[in-house]
C-alpha cells in the first residue's frame, strides 16, 4: 500500500518532486530570513549595549527613527 | 493621517505576531498536505499528477497578489509621502518571488507528464517568467541602491512595468492559443473544478498566504532592526 501510495501510477517522480521542491524553497527562504533577523538583532544588542545612558535615553525616544523615515534620504 | 503605520506601534504587534502565524500556518499546511497528497481523488485524465495543481495554482496566485500590492503600496508611499509603504512593500517581496519560481518550477514539473515537455514558451508560461525577472529586478535594486536617494523612484518604476504583465498573465490563456489550460476557478461564475479538488486547494492557499505572512513579518522585523540600527549609528 505505501509502495501504491509513492509509486501514484507511474506519477509519483513528478508529485513529490514538486512537493519537495515546494518544501525545500519555504526552508531555504525561512532559514535565510531568520538568519538575516537574527544577526541585525545581534548588531543592535551590540551598539545600544555600548551607548552612554545620555545617549540610550535619546534611543529610547526613537526619535532618530522616525527622522530617517520621515526625511527625504534613503531608508 | 498614517500615524498607526508608525514603526514603533507596528513593531510592538508585528515582534510577537511570527510565533503564533508559525502555529497556524503548520496546522493549515499540515490538513493541506493530508488532503492534497491523500483524500483528494485522482482525475480521471490526469490521473495522480493533478496533484501537483495543489502547490502550483497558489504559488501562482499569491506570487500574482504579491506583486500586485507591492505596486500599489509603492505608488501610495509615492503619493502619501510614507516610506513604510516602501518598507512593507520591500518585505514582501522575497516571498513573492519564491512562489513565482515554485509556481514556474512545479509548472515544469507538471508539464513533463501533461504536455510531454518540461518547457514551452506559451503565453502564460513566458509571461509568468517576465514577474519572476520583475520580481528579481525590484530586489536586486533594493540591494544596489539602498543607500542612493532615488530608490523609492527606481523601484516604483519597476512595480509600475511589472504590473502591466499581470493582466496579460491572467487573460493569456483567454487572448491566444496556449498549452496551459483556461482558468478553472471563477469568482463571478460557476467554477469548473469539482468540491472534493477545490477544498484541498483552498486550504493549501490558505497555507502559503500564512507562510508569506510570517516571512513578511520576519523581514518587516528585520528592516524595522535595521533602522535602529542606523539611528544608533547616528547617535
Amino acid at each position: 500500500m505505501i509502495n501504491e501510495f509513492l509509486y501514484m501510477n507511474g506519477y509519483g517522480l513528478y508529485v513529490w518532486s514538486a512537493f519537495s521542491f515546494t518544501l525545500l524553497s519555504f526552508t531555504t527562504l525561512y532559514v535565510i530570513t531568520k538568519i538575516q533577523f537574527v544577526k541585525e538583532t545581534k548588531k543592535f544588542m551590540s551598539k545600544f549595549g555600548t551607548l552612554d545612558s545620555k545617549k540610550a535615553d535619546v534611543a529610547k525616544s526613537q526619535a532618530i527613527n522616525k527622522e530617517i523615515l520621515s526625511g527625504k534620504q534613503s531608508i | 493621517m498614517f500615524k498607526i503605520f508608525e514603526p514603533n506601534k507596528i513593531f510592538f504587534i508585528t515582534s510577537k505576531a511570527p510565533k503564533y502565524v508559525m502555529m497556524l500556518f503548520a496546522i493549515v499546511f499540515t490538513i493541506g498536505l493530508l488532503e492534497a497528497l491523500i483524500f483528494s481523488p485522482e482525475d480521471y485524465k490526469q490521473s495522480h499528477s493533478v496533484r501537483i495543481m495543489y502547490v502550483h495554482v497558489p504559488a501562482a496566485w499569491i506570487s500574482l497578489g504579491i506583486f500586485s500590492t507591492i505596486t500599489f503600496l509603492s505608488l501610495s508611499g509615492y503619493i502619501f509621502k510614507n516610506k513604510n509603504f516602501f518598507l512593507i512593500a520591500k518585505s514582501l517581496a522575497p516571498s513573492g518571488f519564491v512562489f513565482n519560481i515554485v509556481a514556474l518550477v512545479t509548472g515544469s514539473i507538471w508539464g513533463k507528464p501533461t504536455w510531454g515537455t518540461w518547457w514551452a514558451w506559451d503565453a502564460r508560461i513566458t509571461s509568468m517568467l517576465i514577474l519572476a525577472l520583475f520580481y528579481l529586478m525590484y530586489l536586486i535594486a533594493w540591494r544596489i541602491f539602498e543607500n542612493k536617494e532615488n530608490i523609492l523612484k527606481i523601484t516604483t518604476i519597476i512595480t509600475i512595468l511589472g504590473i502591466i504583465n499581470v493582466p496579460i498573465i491572467k487573460y493569456s490563456v483567454d487572448w491566444w492559443n496556449t498549452l496551459h489550460q483556461p482558468a478553472s476557478i471563477n469568482v463571478l461564475s460557476k467554477s469548473s473544478i469539482h468540491s472534493s479538488m477545490l477544498f484541498p486547494l483552498l486550504i493549501m492557499t490558505a497555507a502559503f498566504a500564512l507562510f508569506s505572512l510570517l516571512i513578511f513579518l520576519m523581514k518587516y522585523n528585520t528592516e524595522l532592526i535595521k533602522i535602529k540600527n542606523k539611528g544608533l549609528d547616528r547617535l
